[in-house]
């Protein structure tokens, strides 16, 4: 092992002398492979790191995260409806640092793509060859009336980032009369995770059916379409009467109203655009952009960050790669699966530029299953192939779709098993 | 690393098959696979549910991914999937795949149906699928498969929604003649107990 002390020795001399070689033209290293620093240890950092420790164990990794344990969002409404727990979500890093990443929980403050520095909040400075930031999503907070971070963290809970708000959301249903309201209001604007709310209404729907079923869910909308609307619909009709005057579950679209503009944390009111609903739990999701980092590092455009799609490197800043759902991969769902694609795109296109070679030529992938009840699962799934010309991730012809109309209850209850697989399969690879 | 190694190999092998044109629009196959990993396990081995794929024979990933193209294997998913490979993008996985070793599946299982399974997979699976369903012969490889997919995969070659070949559809008939349908349950018990 290698003291703390000497440890900073080594690394402040290998920094002088990438110092050194960045003077040099900014092509020559420092070390065999590379120095990389990952920013963000998500479901697309994480992935990155170990991806590129795999694919050329010369290169030095180092990921900068501020928590010491990350919470999936995927399958965090599973703990809302009181199928799983918060643990089950629950991943560290020493996963990682069995790859050899070297993992340190700080805050990344300042990305200095001129001299390749990175500064933390607690004033250490790291040196890299190349960077990968994937920071997540960070919340548009002001753009509904009345909506705030203190009224998230306190009384309408977003839970659209996984943890603590997870568990007070879920309280909160707990908390609940039988016979009370559920709002979920959904985001304006590209977001992460396109299906989930309507997993979540359904999640929470099976709750309620189970435990308070004189109560009721409505889907305030901001869109008048949705991810997999005709399978979530069908699964809606066949669990919770929806359709029915009895409904669990009752959709409003943008057309009739369902775009959220207000809220009143005291009355406990949402206003929509037609009418405004009195509720007892309260969840808007609000809208989304990249992660604070992207904006401080001015590798945003508008509220996402535009990439090279074959190597996932900045459009604004050379040496810099952005991936997951910070990145502006349009084409691509803002989900899990697919910055877990793009980080092995990713990793790999840096191990080949650190080597001076030309990037291969990429192949990405997302599958997003979908929870609807208990032995009821539903999935999209889609293969991208680069489209050079234009550099874009363009879907390929006549492949991927969604779950069958006439799926039969036999393949929806596969499905759903396979949802479970695909979170052990997902996370193990991103963390173990 | 072994893998890395052999991943170089790989690279260096599908250089040398491939058209200086192709090389530059197909993905390499780890490219490829990687994509494979979240549903079917890091470099094909799957901790739950969802089947390994490391270290099926290329011939059967080949043959199953086309099957799934054509329609002519049912699926919830891989046949949407399929439909999004070219055939020497799948050759290139089945390649990949084939070399990469299978980490059994940690599962629960019950001992004493794996007991009764190990016997009646001595009597009749044995003599394809060898060395207790470990060796990949016929089809993919049995033992530390997952038996949620072993158990789906039953079902369908048992229902006839998926075809059972001529040895396989003999050895079945066989197997109940004297055992009834639980004996299909001990034998997935046995697979997945092989850890």
């Amino acid at each position: 092992m290698i003291s703390r002390r000497n440890f900073i020795k080594l690394s402040g001399g290998a920094l002088a002398i990438g110092t050194l070689a960045g003077c040099a033209g900014g092509t020559s290293r420092s070390g065999a492979g590379g120095k990389v620093v990952v920013v963000g240890g998500g479901p697309g950092g994480a992935t990155a790191a170990k991806y590129l420790r795999m694919t050329d164990p010369s290169i030095e990794v180092t990921l900068i995260e501020a928590n010491p344990r990350y919470y999936t969002c995927f399958m965090s409404n599973e703990v809302l409806g009181g199928e799983r727990t918060l643990d089950s979500l629950t991943f560290g890093y020493d996963g990682l640092r069995r790859h050899g990443v070297r993992v340190v929980h700080d805050t990344v403050t300042q990305i200095d793509p001129a001299s390749r520095k990175i500064m933390t909040k607690s004033g250490q400075t790291f040196a890299y060859d190349r960077a990968i930031v994937s920071p997540g999503i960070d919340f548009k907070w002001g753009a509904i009336e009345g909506h705030s971070a203190e009224l998230a963290e306190n009384t309408i809970p977003h839970a659209w980032k996984a943890g603590a708000q997870t568990v007070a959301l879920h309280k909160q249903l707990l908390d609940m009369k039988n016979g009370g309201t559920v709002v979920i209001a959904t985001p304006a604007g590209a977001f992460r995770c396109p299906p989930g709310p309507y997993e979540r209404a359904s999640l929470i729907a099976q709750y309620l059916k189970r435990h308070k079923p004189k109560s009721k869910l409505i889907i305030m909308d901001s869109s008048d379409k949705f991810s997999k609307q005709g399978l979530f619909m069908a699964g809606w009709k066949k669990h919770y009467g929806y359709g029915t005057d009895n409904s669990l579950i009752e959709w409003v679209s943008a057309a009739q109203g369902g775009k959220v503009e207000g809220v009143d944390g005291k009355a406990m009111t949402v206003q929509g655009t037609v009418d405004k609903v009195k509720a007892d739990v309260i969840n808007i999701i609000p809208p989304q952009k990249a992660g604070k980092i992207a904006f401080d590092a001015s590798l945003t455009d508008g509220d996402w960050c535009p990439v090279n799609k074959k190597t996932f490197e900045s459009k604004k800043h050379t040496g810099i790669h952005v991936l997951g759902d910070a990145s502006n991969s349009a084409g691509m769902p803002k989900s899990g699966y697919s910055a877990n694609v793009q980080a092995k795109v990713c990793a790999m296109a840096v191990a080949d530029l650190l080597a001076g070679r030309e990037p291969g030529f990429p192949s990405y992938m997302n599958t997003c299953y979908s929870v609807v009840a208990k032995d009821h699962g539903i999935s999209v799934s889609i293969v991208y192939t680069f489209d050079e010309a234009n550099n874009q991730i363009a879907a390929v012809k006549g492949a991927g779709g969604v779950t069958p109309a006439d799926a039969s209850a036999e393949a929806l209850r596969r499905e759903a098993h396979y949802a479970h697989g695909w979170f052990a399969n997902i996370t193990n690879d991103i963390f173990g | 690393m072994g893998s890395i190694t052999l991943f170089k190999k790989m690279v260096f092998a599908g250089g040398l098959a491939l058209s200086g044109v192709a090389w530059a629009t197909t993905p390499s196959a780890i490219m490829l696979a990687n994509t494979c990993a979240a549903c079917h396990g890091t470099a094909g081995s799957s901790v739950a549910q969802i089947p390994s794929l490391a270290g099926a024979p290329a011939e059967y990933f080949v043959e199953s991914m086309k099957a799934f193209k054509s329609g002519e294997r049912k699926a919830t998913v891989m046949d949407r999937v399929a439909k999004g490979y070219s055939d020497k993008e799948i050759a290139l996985m089945g390649d990949y795949f084939a070399q990469q070793k299978q980490i059994p599946m940690k599962q629960g299982f019950d001992q004493a149906k794996a007991g009764h399974g190990k016997r009646l997979h001595d009597k009749f699976c044995e003599k394809c699928h060898e060395d207790g369903g470990r060796k990949p012969d016929q089809g993919g490889v049995l033992a530390g498969q997952s038996m949620t997919y072993l158990s789906f995969s039953m079902a369908d070659f048992l229902s006839g929604e998926r075809a059972m070949d001529k040895d396989m559809k003999k050895k079945v008939d066989e197997m109940f003649k004297s055992n009834d349908k639980s004996s299909v349950d001990a034998l997935i018990n046995f697979y997945g107990s092989q850890q």
